[in-house]
């Protein structure tokens, strides 16, 4: 089937089968490797992406629901050359070790500082409780985001 | 000019952030090269069987599937491993656990690949299998291996050290305990995933998430029958390791397809479910501890037995019991010990390396009985450690001489007069209700490097490019660590550039050199040492080239920044591509090897123990604490604080240093509360993360680390590993937590929920 969607701005009108995954069709089809799959189950979080700026698994949708719809990916999350506040505060703060959890990790992030502006770390914590990092230990994490909200406060 | 901070122990930002936080680096997983087949493999259903016949009819005339492969269709030796050779690529007369690959299926795509492996046919005549170590050394268990003297024994030995049966009995207080320690998953986000494809000349070229790519290359060669100069494998970032890609995961299986594949790439890139069936575990232990001491909190004797399942095949199980037999006396001096160690094959999943090697099992046994020796001749847990600690030049319980910076007891004191141990009392005493509080310390220790028999060395290239800027062949795959970053920073230090000015190549057995696994906390610090001299090197032929072409008189006269060349009489600057453009390339590419030291003493140790790695000469240490507070209705045991104090020497990037205090404190309570690795007599039990339970970032508090910076001479710029002391103390800092909240200690691992609500409802109410 055809499916029309926007992907990080950018208007896509794709042949697939209705039931391919959205995460490999945005992987295989699309060469958007930055989305990562680690469980294909729904239970990690590392593909996370946003469908109209909500963060979805992408290992659990179906590309017939991306139609119409508009989805970013971790390529699609800074503009131009300058990094998003988030990204930037997770390569300052130490968030990234092996990074494979880094792009739906920033994704959740982008979610949530949308619906929570000013966190405390636990709602951090909670929050992220579906992106599993098994490198971090998940504190430098907290810290990106904590130090994220706070630059993007100030930006307002 | 400029003014110039010193990059070492400055947190400069990681330079492979930006690449990985855009989406833009490239892990193995991630390459999907045109015309691409998809490769998988049928694996066994049994845990040991004897292959009857193998049926590929059903598939091989299958739209999409472009060949079927079995161990028929390998022309080498069709084994890996190291250092024992006994693992089949694909197997042949028999299968020996449930996962042990059987065919192997190139297909055009996921779906078809799939459905052509689970039409596959495979009759087996099972065979009795054997899933318990010591039921598989009894005399006539099922044999895993025919042909071997030691039968299912891979490794066993002995330390002995004085008398420890006599010396038991001349002890005031003796306590004796059984330690069951499970299987731990790494569970690295990026499961095993590659790329390969023959090119025009023969060359198999293999990209793959490996922490090992210069073996790879010789095991793939002896394996597959391909001549190892047409082998080639590139390691790229890795989405994680932790010794789980110490060695070969999918590429004995990419290797094999892509020399039937007729010249077209394949992928393969294992399921989560896969990758929990195939790949290497932490080894499950058994281990007994018996330890005396005198009235005046003296150790006196030491006996310890240790079991460790190796599975299916050797992998690293001999060289993981070596250091397990190592580290089994921790940090203390004992005059008399009997350390005996068994290594055995069952027809369990393979144990293997995984961050820590051996240590955080005995470690936890140790850890426990110290508390409860403490315990009985009323001392202070922290007291007892201190009085028994080793110092620089000590040997320890296990005969380890500590000829390095030692700084175990300057840990200690750390932790003593923090106020997390100080307040304790306080803090247990505030518990609120149906909650139960406890606090539990570890003390322990890592050794760095290979150890005596294989030699750790590492070749480091650095090139001046034409252009003046610098590009850094690393020869350690960087599994998610940071040494590769940490290579810039080395190098940014001794040739006074910023990070910018270099580049970086990723481990390439073609471009870069060989300098081992990226294992054993060994890749800065062996690698950082190499760098660290190719470096300095490569400064001396800038500045004399400067001096040749009459720039000054002296080199000395020159300071190197980032890419100029500063002459300071004069105050001229000179751009480095200037000096470049008139060096010839090979005089730009500096090359160093390197090769750590060995601890060549005692040389009474048993010489299968010693061959497989035993000892260590440069040791990190640590000693960690943590609160814990057990709920009464649920047994559910939540870590409120966690502080890790740790001599891993100079701290080179504090950021990075924490990261991996807290990464692997954060793995070592997986390992010491959740992470139930379940198997039934071979089976699987918990193939999924929703069955395996890792941290998450709810489950865990925020780390406390302090570094105790010893220099250790022998490390670049005074560091020495950080990356596996780390996970070695959560379990029992935990454990001697829980034990004091709830009055009773838990000697199976994970401590799960269960086990503690069980000995609450035991426990007479106040
Ligand atoms: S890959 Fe989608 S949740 Fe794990
Ligand atoms: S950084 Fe490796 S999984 Fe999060």
């Amino acid at each position: 089937m055809k499916i029309v969607f926007e992907l990080n701005g950018i208007k896509q009108e794709i042949d697939c089968l209705p039931d391919s995954r959205v995460v490999d069709l945005l992987r295989e089809e699309l060469g958007h490797t930055g989305t990562k799959e680690a469980c294909g189950s729904g239970e990690c979080g590392a593909c996370t992406i946003l469908v109209d700026g909500v963060s979805k698994l992408s290992c659990l949708m179906l590309a017939a629901q991306l139609q119409g719809r508009s989805i970013t990916t971790i390529e699609g999350m800074s503009s131009g050359k300058k990094l998003h506040p988030i990204q930037q505060a997770f390569v300052d703060k130490g968030a990234v070790q092996c990074g494979f959890c880094s792009p739906g990790m920033l994704m959740a992030t982008v979610d949530f500082l949308q619906r929570n502006p000013a966190p405390d770390r636990q709602q951090i914590r909670t929050a992220l409780s579906g992106n599993l990092c098994r490198c971090t230990g998940y504190q430098k994490i907290i810290d990106a985001v904590e130090s994220a909200a706070a630059e993007m406060r100030d930006e307002l | 000019m400029t003014t110039y901070a010193s990059p070492i122990g400055s947190s400069l930002k990681r330079v492979d952030g930006p690449g990985k936080i855009s989406g833009l680096e490239k892990y193995a997983a991630d390459y999907y090269p045109d015309n691409c087949l998809w490769a998988g493999a049928k694996r066994s259903d049994h845990p040991h069987a004897l292959i009857k016949k193998i049926d590929i009819s059903p598939v091989r005339n299958l739209p999409g599937i472009f060949a079927v492969l079995t161990h028929e269709d390998i022309k080498g030796a069709n084994r890996v491993g190291v250092p024992e050779m006994d693992q089949p690529v694909l197997a042949d007369c028999k299968v020996r656990y449930k996962g042990d690959p059987v065919v192997l299926v190139l297909a055009e795509n996921k779906t078809l690949l799939q459905e052509a492996i689970d039409k596959i046919i495979i009759k087996y005549e099972p065979l009795p299998a054997v899933f318990d170590p010591e039921a598989a050394l009894a005399e006539n268990a099922p044999l895993l291996h025919e042909n071997r003297n030691n039968k299912n024994l891979l490794l066993g030995g002995k330390v002995i050290r004085g008398n420890s049966i006599a010396a038991m009995s001349e002890c005031d207080a003796v306590v004796e305990a059984d330690f069951q320690l499970p299987w731990q998953e790494h569970a690295y986000l990026e499961t095993e995933a590659g790329v390969a494809r023959v090119d025009e000349e023969g060359i198999l070229e293999i990209i793959a998430s490996t922490q090992t790519p210069w073996r790879d290359r010789n095991e793939l060669a002896y394996a597959l029958g391909w001549p190892v100069d047409k082998i080639r494998v590139i390691a790229p970032y890795l989405g994680g390791g932790f010794g789980g890609k110490d060695g070969i995961t999918v590429q004995g299986l990419l290797g094999l397809a892509a020399l039937h594949s007729g010249g077209r790439p394949v992928k393969m890139w294992n399921s989560r479910e896969e990758s929990f069936l195939s790949s290497t575990k932490r080894h499950p232990g058994q281990v007994h501890y018996e330890l005396g001491c005198k009235n005046d909190g003296t150790l006196h004797a030491l006996n310890c037995r240790i079991v460790l399942d190796t599975g299916a095949y050797a992998s690293l199980g001999g060289p993981v019991l070596a250091l397990a037999m190592e580290h089994a006396a921790g940090v203390y001096r004992i005059p008399h010990a009997l350390i005996e160690g068994f290594s055995v094959y069952t027809n369990n999943p393979v144990g293997g390396a995984f961050r820590g090697f051996g240590a955080p099992q005995v470690l936890a046994g140790l850890e426990q009985v110290m508390d409860i020796l403490a315990d009985k001749i009323a001392w202070d847990p922290l007291a007892f450690r201190l009085k028994n600690a080793v110092m620089r030049g000590d040997e320890t319980g296990a005969g380890v001489w500590m000829s390095n910076s030692t700084a175990i007891i300057p840990c200690l004191e750390k932790v003593q007069e923090h106020p997390l141990w100080t307040s304790r009392q306080a803090w247990v005493s505030q518990s609120p209700p149906f909650k139960q509080r406890g606090v539990g310390l570890a003390a322990g220790l890592q050794g760095t490097g290979y150890g005596p028999m294989v030699a750790d060395i590492a070749n480091a290239k650095i090139e001046l490019l034409s252009d003046g800027r610098f590009r850094i062949y690393s020869g350690v795959a960087d599994m998610g660590q940071g040494n590769n970053p940490t290579n810039v920073q080395i190098a940014a230090e001794v040739l006074g550039q910023a990070a910018e000015c270099f580049e970086l190549i990723q481990p390439d057995t073609l471009q870069t050199l060989p300098s081992g696994s990226s294992a054993a906390s060994r890749t800065t610090y062996s690698y950082g040492n190499a760098l660290k001299a190719a470096a300095l090197q490569l400064k001396e032929r800038i500045l004399t080239r400067a001096c040749n072409m009459g720039m000054g008189l002296y080199a000395e006269d020159f300071l190197l920044s980032s890419g100029r060349l500063n002459h300071l009489p004069s105050g001229r600057e000179i751009p480095l591509g200037l000096v470049a453009a008139s060096m010839r390339p090979e005089e730009r590419v500096s090359i160093y090897s390197y090769t750590a030291p060995v601890n060549r003493y005692p040389d009474k140790i048993n010489p299968d123990i010693r061959a497989a790695g035993f000892p260590h000469r440069v040791f990190a240490f640590a000693c960690h604490l943590a609160r814990v507070q057990i709920d009464e209705l649920t047994g559910e045991v939540e870590v409120c604080d966690y502080l890790a104090v740790t001599d891993a020497g100079k701290v080179l990037n504090p950021q990075l240093y924490e990261q991996q205090v807290q990464g692997g404190a954060v793995q070592g309570m997986g390992y010491a509360l959740w992470e139930d690795f379940k198997l039934d007599r071979g089976e699987l039990m918990t193939r999924n993360l929703a069955t395996y339970i890792l941290p998450t970032s709810m489950d865990v508090p925020d780390i406390l680390s302090i570094a105790v910076e010893t220099v250790e001479e022998s490390g670049p710029f005074g560091m020495k590993g950080i990356g596996e002391i780390v996970i070695n103390l959560a379990l029992p800092a935990i454990a001697n937590g829980i034990a004091r909240a709830v009055g009773q200690h838990i000697f199976k691992s994970p401590l799960t929920a269960e086990q503690l609500l069980l000995i609450l409802e035991k426990r007479p109410a106040e």
